[in-house]
C-alpha cells in the first residue's frame, strides 16, 4: 500500500472518530439510557438531537471543510504558492457578496435563494479569474488580480451594510460573514455534497497538470502540458468548492490554507497526491473546530469562522515563517 | 531535414522587439551554441523554438512541421526544453521531478526512464532526495535529467551551466555533446565562449535580436565579431585541450 493511500485511510479513520464524537457530545448532556433511546427509538427526543441536529451539522462541517481543503490544495498547486488559499483569489469574498446582496434584497424568505446567490457570486469570480488567467500568465499576476477582486467584493459587501435599511438584514449578513454550520439540516448536506463531488472531479482532472506545474509554467508547458485547459479546470474546481462551502456555511477562513500544509510533507510535496488527503484533513479540521466551538462555554455560541480564524491566523504566520526559511521567499 | 528551423522569425516581449528576422537551424548530430550578450535574444529564440514565445513574423518548424500545426504533446515529443529557471515549487524527490519530463508514459515506465536519466547525469544517488535539500549543481543535474528523459530528437537548453562550478559545467556540456553524438540535435545558449567553442559544432551569435554570425566556432567568434558584439579585444590561443579565449575589454 503506498503512503498516500495509507495517509487517506488514517485521516478517514480520524474523521469517522471525530464525527462520532461530534454526534455524541454536545451542550445537552445525555444519560446512558437516553443515548440508548437515541439509537433504539428514532422518535425519541435524544434521537432528534443526535440525528437531526448534531449529525447533519457535523456532516456539513465535514463537507465544507473538505471543500475548502480541496480548494486550498488546488490553489496552492496552480499558483505554486504555499500561502495561497480560496480567500486569496477573491472567490470567498465574491460568494459572500452574492449572499449579502440576496439577504438585503429579501431573498432569505425564499428557501435556497441565498445559497444560489452565493454560488452565482463564486461562479462570477471563477469566470473573471479564468478570463484573467488567459491574459495574465504569471501566477503572481493572477494572485494580484484575486487580491483586487477580493478587496472589491469586500468593499461592495461593506457598502451593502452601509446602505442596508434593515438592521435585521444587516445582522443576517454579518452572521453569514462570520461563518457557521449551526442549524444546518440534511437538506443542506444533500445539495452541497454533489457540488463538492463535481469539484472533486475537476480537481482530479487537474491533478497531473498541477504536479507538472512543479517545474514552473514554461517547464510544464514545454513537457506537453496544456496550460490553458489546466487553468480552466483547476479554477472551476476551486471556485465550485469554495462557492459551495460559502453558500452553505458562510465565510470560513484558513481551513483551505492550513489543510494542505498538514499533509504536504507526508505526500512529499506532490501537488497531485496532496488533493485527497488535503480534502480529508480539511473535513477533519472543521468537524473538530465546530465541536470545540460548540463546547466552548460562552453565552453566545462561537461562530465557526471566528474560531477557525483565531486558530488559523497564528498558524498562517507560523507557516509563512517556516516557508520563508525553507524556500527563502 | 533540420530538426529545428527558425526562418526570419520576429517576436516581441511587450512593446520591445526581441527577435528581428532570426534564421537558424539545428540538424541531427550537431551541437549549436547560441551566444551573445545579455538581452541579445538567446532565451527568446529558444522559447520561440518550443512555442513558448508567440512569433509575430516568420516561421518556426520542428522536424519540418510548422510549430503552430503541432499539438502540445507533439511539440514535447519533438523537442525537450531545459529552461534557465531552476526553481522547483515543491520538495519532490529527484526521481519524481525527473519523471515529470515524461508525462505521457505510464508511471512505472516514466520512473524507469527517470532513473536511467539520473544515472546518465551521474545523479543516481540523488534519486530519493528532495530537491529543496540539494545544491544548485545537484538540482541542475536533476533538471537536465528531466529534459533527457523523453529522448526527444531535439534538445534545447537555455544557459544550462549558469551558476555551476567548473566540474558541473563540464559534466552538463559533456552530456549534451554525448546526446548529439548519439544522433540528437542540441541548441544551447552559453555565455562562456571558450566552452561554447569547445563543445559546439557551430556557433550562432545573436546581437540585439539579429543573427550576426552563424559558422564554425572559430569563424563565428572571430576577433571582429568579438569586438563588435561583446566589446572584447580578444584572440584564440591553442590550449592543451582546445582553443582558449584570451581577451580583455575593448578600450
Amino acid at each position: 500500500m503506498n503512503r498516500t493511500v495509507r495517509l487517506c485511510l488514517v485521516l478517514t479513520g480520524l474523521m469517522v472518530a471525530a464525527l462520532a464524537l461530534a454526534v455524541l457530545a454536545g451542550e445537552t448532556a445525555f444519560s446512558i439510557d437516553q443515548y440508548a433511546a437515541a439509537f433504539s427509538d428514532p422518535t425519541s427526543g435524544p434521537a432528534e438531537v443526535l440525528w437531526q441536529v448534531r449529525a447533519p451539522r457535523a456532516v456539513c462541517a465535514l463537507v465544507v471543510g473538505a471543500a475548502l481543503g480541496l480548494a486550498g490544495a488546488v490553489m496552492q498547486g496552480l499558483l505554486r504558492n504555499p500561502l495561497a488559499d480560496p480567500g486569496v483569489l477573491g472567490v470567498s469574498a465574491t460568494a459572500a457578496l452574492g449572499a449579502a446582496l440576496a439577504i438585503v434584497l429579501g431573498a432569505a424568505a425564499v428557501p435556497g435563494l441565498v445559497e444560489v446567490s452565493a454560488l452565482a457570486g463564486a461562479a462570477l469570480a471563477g469566470g473573471l479569474l479564468i478570463t484573467a488567467s488567459r491574459a495574465m500568465r504569471a501566477p503572481e499576476a493572477l494572485i494580484l488580480f484575486g487580491v483586487a477582486l477580493s478587496s472589491f467584493a469586500g468593499a461592495a459587501t461593506a457598502l451593502i451594510f452601509n446602505l442596508s435599511p434593515s438592521p435585521i438584514a444587516s445582522a443576517e449578513v454579518m452572521s453569514w460573514l462570520l461563518g457557521s454550520v449551526q442549524n444546518r439540516s440534511w437538506v443542506d448536506v444533500a445539495w452541497v455534497t454533489p457540488a463538492v463531488i463535481v469539484s472533486g472531479v475537476f480537481a482530479a482532472l487537474s491533478g497531473a497538470g498541477l504536479r507538472m506545474l512543479t517545474l514552473g509554467d514554461e517547464g510544464a508547458a514545454a513537457s506537453g502540458l496544456n496550460m490553458g485547459r489546466l487553468r480552466v479546470f483547476a479554477l472551476i474546481a476551486a471556485a465550485l468548492a469554495t462557492g459551495a462551502a460559502v453558500a452553505v456555511a458562510g465565510v470560513i477562513g484558513f481551513v483551505g490554507l492550513v489543510a494542505p500544509h498538514l499533509v504536504r510533507a507526508a505526500v512529499r510535496g506532490d501537488a497531485k497526491r496532496i488533493l485527497a488527503p488535503s480534502a480529508l484533513a480539511g473535513g477533519l479540521m472543521l468537524i473538530v473546530a465546530d465541536l470545540l466551538a460548540r463546547l466552548t462555554p460562552t453565552d453566545q455560541e462561537l461562530k465557526l469562522g471566528v474560531f477557525t480564524a483565531l486558530i488559523g491566523a497564528p498558524l498562517f504566520a507560523l507557516i509563512a515563517w517556516r516557508a520563508a526559511r525553507e524556500w527563502r521567499l | 531535414m533540420s530538426l529545428l528551423s527558425l526562418e526570419t522569425v520576429q517576436a516581441r516581449l511587450g512593446k520591445a522587439v526581441v527577435l528581428e528576422g532570426v534564421s537558424l537551424s539545428v540538424a541531427a548530430g550537431e551541437v549549436v551554441a547560441l551566444c551573445g550578450p545579455n538581452g541579445a535574444g538567446k532565451s527568446s529564440a529558444i522559447r520561440a523554438a518550443v512555442g513558448l514565445l508567440t512569433v509575430t513574423g516568420g516561421q518556426v518548424r520542428l522536424g519540418g512541421t510548422q510549430i503552430t500545426d503541432l499539438s502540445h504533446r507533439q511539440r514535447a515529443e519533438r523537442a525537450a526544453y531545459l529552461p534557465q529557471e531552476r526553481r522547483i515549487a515543491w520538495n519532490l524527490p529527484a526521481i519524481e521531478v525527473t519523471a515529470l519530463g515524461a508525462p505521457f508514459l505510464s508511471g512505472a515506465e516514466a520512473l524507469g526512464r527517470a532513473r536511467a536519466a539520473l544515472n546518465e547525469m551521474g545523479a543516481g544517488h540523488l534519486a530519493d532526495r528532495g530537491v529543496a535539500e540539494m545544491s544548485g549543481g545537484e538540482r541542475a543535474r536533476v533538471l537536465l535529467a528531466r529534459a533527457l528523459v523523453v529522448d526527444a530528437p531535439l534538445l534545447l537548453a537555455d544557459e544550462p551551466i549558469a551558476g555551476l562550478d567548473p566540474d558541473a559545467q563540464r559534466l552538463v556540456l559533456e552530456r549534451l555533446r554525448a546526446r548529439a553524438d548519439g544522433g540528437a540535435g542540441v541548441l544551447v545558449s552559453l555565455h562562456d565562449l571558450t566552452l561554447a567553442a569547445a563543445v559546439a559544432d557551430r556557433v550562432v551569435v545573436l546581437d540585439q535580436g539579429c543573427v550576426v554570425a552563424d559558422a564554425a566556432p572559430m569563424e563565428a567568434l572571430a576577433p571582429a565579431v568579438m569586438r563588435e558584439v561583446f566589446g572584447l579585444d580578444g584572440e584564440w590561443i591553442e590550449g592543451p585541450s582546445g582553443p582558449l579565449l584570451a581577451a580583455r575589454r575593448a578600450q
